[in-house]
């Protein structure tokens, strides 16, 4: 286990960091659609605030994000990935082909709401597995 | 043996370089990679998807279940590193506990009730 390192300006930079880096993650996730960037990338970026939360705070860290939460957040986004897939299914289509029957929305919009959703839910996905992978790597296993 | 490995490196560059005149030049509409299936993705992706990156078109829609199994990579990924690196615990009477200890499961309980996410729980 880590303990904070008392140093005051890594811990206000780091607090002051994590917040500017989660809303720019958010922005590369949901502007896949306009500039380069999706689901991939904005979730390693989420992950690295996190990781960064971990390793200035330390303990602390946990009690804002708990270790279960990586994995949790990773199975929750292929779970809704998966299901995204199969939802254009049962309206007769391909796997993640997002043709739902929508009334009132044409092709080209489903498909378009069905890439956001699906960087949206891969960057829960990347978000919550590299935490989990961080959280494994870092306490080794002995507790 | 370096000489010699040194040597072999050599030769196989020049294979390399040789084999490089072959190569369609820069840009030539009339290469393999742009006759396929490419051209109907730069024609297509707006129309299609109303979406004017058309590399979040390809990787989400026209290739969405390749990205499917790369994103399902990354989650076997993140578990096998769980299952391997974080030990069972052992409970007080000897049997097998779960994968995380009995505080973090707490936080996690406290998390879930939506208190202590984000500082303290006054």
């Amino acid at each position: 286990m880590t303990s904070r390192f008392e140093s005051v300006f890594l811990f206000v930079v780091a607090r002051a960091m994590v917040p500017l880096i989660q809303v720019f993650a958010f922005y590369v996730i949901t502007h896949g659609h306009y500039s380069p960037g999706g689901g991939f990338q904005g979730g390693v970026m989420l992950a690295a605030s996190i990781i960064l939360l971990r390793v200035s705070m330390g303990d602390e860290s946990y009690e804002r994000f708990p270790r279960e939460a990586g994995i949790v957040i990773a199975g929750f986004g292929a779970l809704a990935f998966a299901l995204l897939g199969f939802m254009s299914m049962l309206f007769g289509g391909n796997f993640l082909e997002y043709a739902l029957a929508v009334p009132g929305m044409g092709a080209d919009e489903l498909r378009y709401w069905g890439i956001f959703f699906a960087e949206v839910f891969i960057g829960f996905l990347v978000w919550g597995a590299l935490v989990a992978i961080y959280d494994a790597l870092e306490t080794g296993g002995v507790e | 043996m370096k000489l010699f490995a040194i040597i072999l490196i050599g030769i196989l560059a020049g294979f390399v370089i040789w084999g490089t005149n072959d190569l369609p030049e820069r840009g030539d509409p009339g290469s393999p990679a742009s006759t396929g299936v490419s051209t109907y993705y730069i024609e297509n992706a707006y129309t299609d998807s109303k979406t004017p990156n058309m590399v979040t078109a390809v990787l989400a829609d026209y290739r969405g279940f390749d990205t499917f199994g790369e994103a399902v990579v990354v989650v076997a990924a993140g578990l096998s590193c769980l299952l391997i690196l974080l030990r069972r615990r052992r409970r007080e009477d000897g049997t097998e506990g779960g994968l995380f200890s009995q505080a973090d499961a707490e936080k996690a309980a406290r998390m879930a009730a939506g208190k202590g996410l984000y500082g303290d729980d006054t």
